[in-house]
């Protein structure tokens, strides 16, 4: 039991992150009708605006101190963050907790670079084909994941936890166990919680404002929103944006979790891809169960048990899922009937 | 007993339903082998649903088609029209991005070759008797000049003649036309009129949609009128078009 | 020869010159040696076999690469187990392949669209992280298969081949050492002859099928074709290309490894397709040489040479001017590439081959005077 819980909660914060990037996905399917292959790319690049602030907010001033001399007798090279100079201990807390701050970085990024793919490129392939649209955001995604390598590198760049946050809650404690029997990264749970609050914002952006309701309609019956003579185009440039910033904080906070390199929005596109069609193309509800589901379900695969009894699961276990509900039910779990059913 | 009528192809009890419209009841409908049947109704009686029905585009809801003994209701689209029933769409199914010409040789292949074959060993451009034929239909109606033209370039006119030709070259048995004149110039509908009269005398069945009553009286045998999902009539031309029930529910009582 | 016209012929001919005077053409070039001219054949053959599918019936697969080192592990293991000799190995390869896309076309094909698209790139992806894990015993991991000293081949043991007593054995062709330019005229030929298949599939009834299946699929059901099959056999043919490509890949250098079956190499190929032309015969071709072309040059630059090459700008500028394009260049060649591959989709679409042909149209127009009108615009 105990181990089934521990699995549960694994999969939650990964599923976590595969809903807030289906979100996106499927928002923008599902209101402006294209494929965005480079949405992974979006989230990579969250993910790096996580690594530039704490680049920014790191940069040192090098002082050399006489006084102190190191074993071998040269003075000690004393380096303190800029910020620590300026704002004294709480510079310190500020470099201690840059991962999410840096979200006051990537919103406004994400918004602009969002704002841009969509106005230069993406809006001239709204009325072009599927496999247009595909290569058009595969070739973008190339370009954005070698702009980050070109400055980046190649390699993975971990990201730390806030030190007060590195420790695991005793979360069996909570729910009157022994202690020790079951715990759960604090990470992993502020992940989660800031998964659900951003998922809960998106709904509640498109449930309860007017900009929201169009938006809902426009993913119903695209047409007939057209026909109303509702300013579309600036809506489908704030959708994308919208998506861009949901994909780019998604990756923000999980840098700690996984340290990002500049290929990693590949592998989260394909797997977003597999939870978008599972949830069912252009169903938000859809894709956040989905996400959830299958990252959980790939927790589950890679429990020891499983995977000595069908070796290799944890590697496939997600396509095998997109492989049979693309045969069986090709609309996914929540997808309207007849949309794309072929 | 002499002239008992051959029928080629029964509706039976045929049903459609689209969530909760009606689109058709009860439909039962008999044509006749080497006639010209025309099915004639106001906008959105289910005129195309039934054609769509019969070649497996949809399945009734309830009932079934039967064409020559074979039960067609269940079969993919792809074996029906192996059984010998080609159809013009009411918007032109062509493949736009191919030359005319190459729009009626590809039906013919299929008419020869079967649903599938990997034919590698031969050039199109040297199955001198497909194209000839292919040739000879395009010319038959008027898109012979344009034969290298991408077709996608033809009007709306010229793009339901090519589709006629690719239903043509494929001699099917039944042929079913969902408005084949809407969209054209008085001369060109002439033009398909006698078109279509010539090969009535090579003794192809015909069903007909059409508004046109011009076209319709100068083509049918026989008319079946559709209203609200329900024939409400079916007999020869003069018996339609005294009928005072068809000439309230569709003619408006304005027929001469 | 079968069914090519006379035009067809001579293209085949013409084609088939360019090809074999590689080593003479591409000389000035700096591109003349056997390693980079193998690779623009093999990956010309791997972009016409792609353009199969993708070119005639639309369907875009990103899960070539899964064929590629299906091809290249079927080699290796036939050089390990059966026998040195070449044709063994690349005949297994395309058939193993052929039987691989069978099963993965038979599941993906079920779907079109996007949703073809998104089933390809899993299936691939599937099998890439597969050859890291459980089918380590087959793929060897990380480490890539290779040959070893003490490997059965039994055919070569059959025959009493005597394996040479020094290091690793080397790939043969009836006996015959293929390093070199052998290697290159073997994958030369290989090329024309998959150029040769291409171009009766481009003219058959059976390529008609094809490019009506891509233009109107409903038109194909009601004109009585089963598109299931005929988009099957496609998908299979160009499967079996990228097998053989595959297998020449481990031809000229017997190793095979997981890397080869990534998406960057699913989008390689794409890449090729588009840049040069898809639908067209020549377009793959082109763009597989290109891109191989400006791989081997734009990866080769470094500042160094950039620096000596913009010496002749003011030494502020030329910093700046450096710095900007080694961004570009070495490393950033992808960059490079995936600019490239955005602007050919956005403003021509029709690659290469169709841009060359309406710059020559306009050019003849020009020459001709504004008399001629060559094609008359769509009338809705
Ligand atoms: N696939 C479908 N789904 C839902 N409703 C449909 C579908 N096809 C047709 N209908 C509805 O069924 C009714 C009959 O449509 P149909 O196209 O058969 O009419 P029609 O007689 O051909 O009309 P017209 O003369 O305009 O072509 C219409 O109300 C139409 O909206
Ligand atoms: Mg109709």
């Amino acid at each position: 039991m105990n181990a089934f819980l521990a699995q549960l909660l694994n999969g939650l914060d990964k599923g976590g992150a595969y809903a807030l990037i289906a979100l996106g996905l499927t928002l923008v399917f599902g209101t402006l009708g294209v494929v965005n292959f480079a949405h992974g790319a979006l989230f990579m690049l969250g993910c790096f605006c996580a690594v530039t602030f704490r680049y920014l907010i790191t940069l040192e001033t090098v002082t050399i101190d006489p006084e102190n001399l190191s074993p071998w007798g040269t003075p000690v090279e004393v380096r303190t963050p800029l910020v620590q100079n300026w704002f004294g201990d709480f510079g310190a807390v500020l470099v201690d907790y840059s991962v999410p701050i840096s979200i006051l970085l990537a919103v406004p990024a994400m918004l602009v670079i969002g704002i841009a793919m969509e106005r230069g490129i993406i809006k001239h392939f709204y009325k072009r084909s599927h496999a247009e649209q595909i290569l058009v955001t595969f070739g973008l995604a190339i370009v954005l994941q070698e702009i980050v390598k070109s400055f980046f590198g190649a390699n993975p760049i971990p990201q730390p936890i806030p030190s007060d946050l590195r420790s695991a809650a005793d979360i069996g404690v909570w729910l009157g166990m022994d202690p020790h029997t079951l715990t759960y990264p604090w990470w992993r749970i502020v992940y989660l919680a800031f998964s659900a609050v951003v998922i809960g914002g998106v709904f509640a952006f498109l449930q309860f404002t007017t900009f929201g309701m169009v938006v809902r309609a426009g993913m119903a019956d695209r047409e007939t929103v057209g026909v109303l003579g509702i300013d579309i185009d600036r809506r489908f440039t704030i959708v994308f944006g919208l998506a861009a910033v949901v994909a780019g904080v998604a990756g923000v906070m999980y840098t700690p979790l996984l340290a990002p390199n500049y290929q990693l929005g590949m592998d989260f596109l394909v797997l977003s891809f597999v939870v978008v069609v599972v949830g069912g193309m252009g169903s938000l509800g859809g894709a956040v169960a989905a996400g959830f589901l299958l990252g959980i379900l790939q927790s589950f695969a890679s429990m020891t048990e499983v995977k000595s009894l069908v070796p290799g699961i944890d590697q496939v276990v997600i396509y095998l899922v997109a492989v049979v509900i693309l045969l069986v039910r090709p609309r996914g779990l929540m997808g309207r009937r007849g949309i794309m059913e072929n | 007993m002499a002239t008992q009528p051959n029928i080629i192809l029964h509706a039976a009890d045929v049903h459609k339903n689209f969530g909760g419209l009606r689109a058709l009841s009860d439909i039962d409908l008999q044509i006749e082998e080497g006639k010209t049947h025309a099915i004639i109704g106001p906008n959105g009686a289910g005129k195309s649903t039934l054609l769509n029905v019969i070649i497996g585009r949809i399945p009734p809801s309830s009932g079934a088609v039967v064409f020559d003994g074979q039960v067609l209701t269940g079969k993919a689209p792809h074996e029906i029209n192996q059984l010998g029933i080609s159809r013009v769409f009411q918007t032109p199914e062509i493949f736009v991005d191919l030359p005319v010409l190459h729009n009626v040789m590809a039906p013919a292949f299929a008419r020869r070759d079967g649903a599938f074959r990997v034919n590698m060993l031969r050039s199109v451009d040297s199955e001198t008797e497909i194209r000839e034929e292919a040739e000879q239909l395009l010319q038959d109606v008027g898109l012979y000049a344009r034969r290298f033209d991408t077709s996608g370039a033809l009007s709306r006119g010229d793009k339901r003649r090519l589709e006629l030709a690719m239903c043509l070259i494929q001699r099917p048995r039944l042929l079913l036309l969902d408005e084949p004149t809407a969209g054209m110039s008085r001369h060109d509908t002439n033009t398909t009129i006698d078109l279509l009269k010539k090969i009535k005398s090579s003794g192809m069945t015909k069903v007909i949609i059409e508004h046109d009553m011009h076209v319709v009286f100068s083509l049918a045998d026989k008319i079946s009128v559709l209203a609200q999902g329900r024939i409400i009539a079916s007999g020869l031309p003069h018996q339609i078009k005294e009928d005072p029930r068809v000439q309230e529910a569709y003619l408006g009582g304005s027929v001469q | 020869m079968v069914s090519l016209s006379r035009t067809d012929l001579s293209k085949l001919a013409i084609f088939a010159a360019i090809v074999l005077t590689m080593p003479i053409w591409l000389a000035p070039f700096g591109a003349a040696y056997p390693g980079l001219m193998q690779k623009f054949a093999i990956y010309a053959i791997f972009a016409i076999g792609f353009n199969i599918l993708f070119g005639l019936t639309g369907y875009l697969s990103f899960g070539h690469a899964a064929f590629l080192g299906v091809g290249s592990y079927t080699t290796v293991w036939s050089f390990k187990l059966l026998t040195m000799d070449i044709l063994p190995a690349m005949a297994l390869a395309v058939v193993v392949t052929g039987i691989f896309a069978l099963v993965i076309g038979y599941f993906c094909l079920r779907r079109t669209g996007i949703y073809f698209s998104i089933l390809t790139l899993a299936f691939a992806q599937m099998c890439y992280s597969l050859a890291y894990s459980v089918l380590t015993p087959i793929t060897n991991g990380e480490t890539g298969l290779l040959l070893a000293k003490n490997d059965p081949r039994v055919l070569d043991a059959l025959f009493g081949a005597s394996a040479s007593t020094d290091g690793l054995p080397h790939p043969t062709l009836l006996g015959g050492s293929i390093s070199g330019y052998t290697g290159f005229y073997i994958c030369a030929v290989l090329l024309i002859v998959s150029f040769y298949i291409s171009q009766l599939i481009f003219r058959s009834p059976f390529g008609l099928a094809l490019r009506g299946i891509k233009s109107n699929q409903t038109r194909m059901s009601y004109t009585g074709f089963n598109t299931k099959p005929y988009t099957l056999a496609a998908f299979v043919i160009s499967g079996m290309f990228a097998g053989l490509a595959g297998a020449l890949l481990s031809v000229t250098d017997p190793l095979a490894g997981a890397e080869r079956m990534k998406w960057t190499e699913s989008g390689n190929v794409v890449l090729m397709t588009i840049l040069g032309g898809v639908g067209t015969l020549y377009g793959p071709v082109v763009g597989a040489w290109l891109i191989k072309y400006f791989e081997n040059i734009f990866s080769a630059i470094n500042t160094n040479i950039l620096h000596s090459f913009l010496s002749f700008l003011p030494d502020g500028l030329e910093q700046v001017v450096v710095a900007v394009l080694s961004k570009f260049v070495g490393e950033g060649w992808h960059l490079t590439l995936g600019l490239l591959f955005v602007l050919i989709v956005v403003f021509l679409p029709g690659g290469l081959v169709e841009g060359s042909q309406r710059l020559a149209r306009w050019l003849t127009g020009r020459l001709k005077g504004s008399g001629a009108q060559p094609h008359p615009h769509p009338a809705e």
